[in-house]
């Protein structure tokens, strides 16, 4: 019994941690049709800055708000490179992505890694304010209520008048700038935003693992959208509202298997990228193959 | 604004594609052009002769050569993006998938459209006086769209999106409307409904509109001035009185005696006998 709990409450905060993560993958892979590699670097962009800012003393919260502004600017730049210099989404990624790893470096003064188990986190803060001391109960309070602000926000921000351009420009550009809509303003907003999620995923990743390591960032997009599929696969979301939740709800089961899987040893930990990336390829190939079935004619994949 | 200038103004407008290649095309070769307010132009010419690169010029897709200009009210907006050009212009493409979102909703579509030329801010895109807004423009349809508000766009037919996508691009009162052959992927007798709620919406609203057809039938029947293309250039312009009594023979002469070439283009001759049109493949 205690086990089960463990798992369950494991996955819940993991679900709504990473979950935040697959909200930005969500963004701009599924919203925006960009598909955005920057995460991976984002992620330790997010958990480098936050760090270095809490040892050198700034308030955690001050550190986590700096965190989420970075992962903007990362988002930010990888819009541009896409916008105005007319590099693929793709590529865009990838560089940024490259160009973090040194950044991450620089923002971390060159360590690799930095601890953070002597210094006051926004979990601390928050379990002395409330006078909770069971740290998984805490971190499960924290996510939930950090998770309900970002879904009610990002849930009223695709409705408004230019949410609903960004959300349009994923699926028609040509429509909408032929409404007047500005096309490279939704790219960059959309692109910033989930960067700017995804990073302070990462900042508080760090905090609540005592760690930020320049390599946490490693596979966050594959993860990313393992969840965003399963969530989809699972409770076919019709809303704005619906897919938002199902996105937790992919995150919260994703980790729910992957802390299963280990937990009986049936992978080992250094396994779950490739396993994660051979569930993303399975989902991916699976609608093809129903189509081949059908002998349905599918087009080539995208190369570009 | 000259009284003698026209709404919309096109002077010594080129454009070249693929430049210094083996493949290079002038699509348009120095077109001068003077759209008046109100006019309602249809615009004729066989594949490649550059109709809808002039239109795309217009709506800014792409700027001509240098040299060229393109005036809107007075107002010279070659340089401006795409985006920019569109608060003046509404256009409804040859395909309906083009000017309408499948997957979001009739009322979400509509919100685009409707703030075409203004500023979009964060408040939220529906509301009931904007809901009732959308179904007074979508009732004269007569499609039943109004009652259907959040159906999403992708169940609909393609007659009904290209209904719709022409509710769009005039609900916020452009100054220019370009419609792109915009009957040419409908069956025949959709395409004639669609032509003729276009027909009323110009009427009803004024607005200027320049219409490309590939149908001479069509060209004729509708619309107070006709110009036809030829290799990027304009080489019959007729207005009203001129076009009145025309039959699509007559137009096949003038095309002979201005281009100095034997009439050859098999999809217009034969589209004409149907209202049918065949999809447009040029740039």
């Amino acid at each position: 019994m205690d086990v089960l709990v463990n798992l369950l409450s494991a996955s819940f905060y993991e679900g709504l941690a990473f979950g935040l993560v697959a909200i930005g993958v969500y963004l701009t892979f599924r919203v925006l049709a960009f598909p955005d590699l920057t995460v991976d670097g984002s992620f330790a962009l997010g958990g480098a800055v936050a760090a270095i800012l809490i040892v050198n003393d700034i308030n955690p919260w001050l550190a986590t708000v700096a965190a989420l502004g970075a992962g903007l600017c990362a988002g930010l730049a990888t819009s541009l490179l896409n916008t105005k210099l007319r590099i693929t989404a793709l590529l865009a990624g990838i560089l940024m992505m490259v160009a973090l790893y040194s950044i991450n470096l620089m923002v971390m003064t060159g360590r690799s890694n930095i601890g953070l188990l002597r210094q006051v986190t926004v979990f601390d803060q928050v379990s002395q304010f409330l006078g909770i001391d069971d740290k998984v109960t805490l971190s499960i309070i924290f996510m939930v209520v950090l998770t309900v602000i970002i879904l009610v926000i990002l849930n009223w921000f695709l409705r408004t008048e230019i949410g609903l351009a960004l959300r349009a420009t994923g699926e028609n550009e040509q429509m909408v700038r032929g409404l007047g809509g500005n096309t490279d303003m939704t790219t960059v907003l959309g692109v910033s935003i989930s960067n700017g999620v995804v990073a302070l995923s990462g900042a508080l990743i760090a905090q609540h693992d005592s760690t930020a390591d320049v390599g946490m960032g490693l596979g966050m997009i594959v993860m990313g959208l393992a969840s965003v599929i399963i969530g989809e696969a699972l409770f076919h979301p019709r809303g704005v509202t619906a897919i938002l939740l199902a996105v937790i709800g992919g995150t919260f089961t994703y980790r729910l298997f992957i802390n299963i899987a280990l937990r009986y040893n049936w992978v080992s930990a250094g396994n779950l990228k490739l396993i994660t990336a051979l569930l993303v390829i399975i989902a991916l190939a699976i609608p093809y193959i129903q189509k081949k079935m059908r002998h349905e004619w599918v087009p080539p994949a995208a190369r570009m | 604004m000259n009284g003698n200038e026209g709404l919309l103004q096109l002077k010594g407008v080129s454009k070249i594609f693929g430049r210094a290649t083996i493949d290079e095309v002038t699509a348009l070769d120095n077109v001068n052009l003077n759209v008046h307010a109100e006019d309602f132009m249809t615009i004729i010419g066989s594949n490649g002769a550059g109709k809808t690169t002039l239109l795309n010029v217009i709506a800014g897709v792409y700027p001509p050569e240098r040299g060229g200009k393109t005036i809107i009210n007075g107002k010279d907006i070659t340089n401006l993006s795409e985006h920019k050009h569109a608060q003046y212009i509404g256009r409804v493409y040859q395909d309906p998938h083009t000017g309408t979102a499948s997957k979001m909703t009739i009322e979400e579509n509509m919100s685009l459209a409707m703030l075409r030329g203004q500023a979009r801010g964060l408040s939220i895109a529906t509301n009931k006086q904007r809901r009732d807004q959308f179904c007074e423009a979508l009732a004269p349809l007569g499609l039943g769209l109004e009652n259907r508000l959040t159906t999403q766009v992708g169940t609909l037919s393609g007659g009904q999106r290209q209904a719709l996508a022409l509710v769009m691009a005039t609900i916020s009162q452009p100054s220019l409307l370009l419609l792109d052959e915009h009957t040419a992927t409908l069956d025949p007798k959709t395409a004639r409904i669609v032509l003729e709620l276009s027909e009323v919406i110009v009427q009803r609203e004024k607005i200027t509109t320049m219409m490309v057809t590939h149908n001479m039938e069509v060209a004729l029947r509708y619309g107070n001035r006709l110009i036809m293309m030829h290799k990027g250039r304009i080489i019959v312009d007729l207005s009203h009185e001129q076009r009145k009594n025309l039959t699509v023979n007559d137009l096949v002469t003038a095309f002979e005696r201005a281009s100095g070439e034997h009439f050859a283009d098999d999809t217009i001759l034969l589209s004409t006998a149907d209202p049918d049109e065949k999809p447009d493949n040029e740039q």
